[in-house]
């Protein structure tokens, strides 16, 4: 897959994702259960819909995601 | 929650043993509670130290010194945070991952707000780019104009003058959410919602229009 062009990256930032997503609330109170179901191999996006979406929307959630994933995965390394 | 999303099913007791223990520890008296506290304070520095030297390696103007500060404030603030929150843990995952997640918030959020320190934050359109990308094959490019010039239009005719500052100063300006709503005195949440209905407003237009965003050719030239 080609990396989303500079352009596309706006329209992404401005449209934000399609369908549902959670509020910020929501996605702090499931990013621990988020975070281990993904590095458990686990669907994540099935047991926490709207999930995936809110990320792609929320730079800020996304990088609180990012952060707490790396910190759990060092952990357990 | 922004839109309809089912809410979780109440969940079973399912707290792993480690977790229960510092429950328990937490709830309890005297020394045993002291060194509950001690530890948790450890765990809560630790994650928010990893934020913070994360962040710091992008941001020159944070030195060693203030980036031990702020970690310690971090932790201290998260600690008020996880006390308060105990009851809500539900023991869905480990207690450590859940306590990390307050030390990693409160760091992340202090070190966005003063790397915004003392600059103006830009509520106005400062500039819209001219699509002059090489990685878009021409019809891409036309197109993709098309698009931003429809985005931009229902921008001003269709969103309300608080979705639009919002919307221009996130999407556009890149303005981080937590230095927005510190200057707008509003939460991250409050500001999400406004700038979730603005997307869902500018969708609705170029659906009017017949413009469908995720169709939009991004092909790269050859």
């Amino acid at each position: 897959m080609n990396e989303p062009t500079r352009e596309n990256r706006l329209v992404g930032r401005l449209l934000g994702p399609e369908g549902p997503e959670l509020s910020c609330e929501r996605c702090f109170e499931e990013l621990d259960r988020y975070v281990e179901l993904e590095l458990a191999g686990s669907d994540a996006d099935a047991a926490i819909p709207g999930m995936r979406a809110h990320l792609e929307g929320c730079s800020a959630c996304a990088e609180d995601h990012e952060s707490l994933r790396a910190l759990v995965e060092q952990g357990s390394s | 929650m922004v839109t309809a999303v089912a809410e979780p099913a109440p969940v079973a007791d399912r707290m792993d043993p480690d977790s229960r223990r510092w429950l328990d520890r937490l709830g309890a008296h005297g020394r045993e509670r002291d060194a509950a506290l001690a530890e948790l304070r450890e765990l809560l520095l630790r994650a928010a130290r990893f934020e913070v030297q994360k962040r710091c390696a992008v941001l020159s103007q944070i030195r060693g010194g203030d980036q031990e500060d702020l970690a310690q404030q971090s932790a201290g603030d998260a600690m008020v945070a996880v006390l308060s929150k105990l009851d809500d843990f539900r023991g869905e995952s480990k207690f450590t991952t859940w306590a990390y997640k307050f030390a990693l918030y409160e760091a992340a959020a202090k070190i966005r707000k003063l790397a915004w320190q003392g600059r103006e934050v830009p509520l106005e359109a400062e500039e819209w780019p001219q699509v002059r990308d090489p990685g878009l094959a021409p019809q891409g490019e036309v197109e993709m104009n098309d698009l931003l010039a429809a985005i931009r239009q229902e921008i001003d005719a269709r969103l309300t003058p608080r979705q639009r500052e919002v919307l221009v100063a996130l999407a556009l300006n890149e303005v981080p959410i937590d230095v927005l709503a510190e200057r707008m005195d509003t939460t991250r949440g409050a500001l999400y919602k406004v700038l979730h209905d603005a997307r869902q407003s500018l969708r609705a237009a170029l659906a009017k229009r017949g413009l469908d965003p995720e169709q939009q050719q991004t092909e790269e030239s050859p």
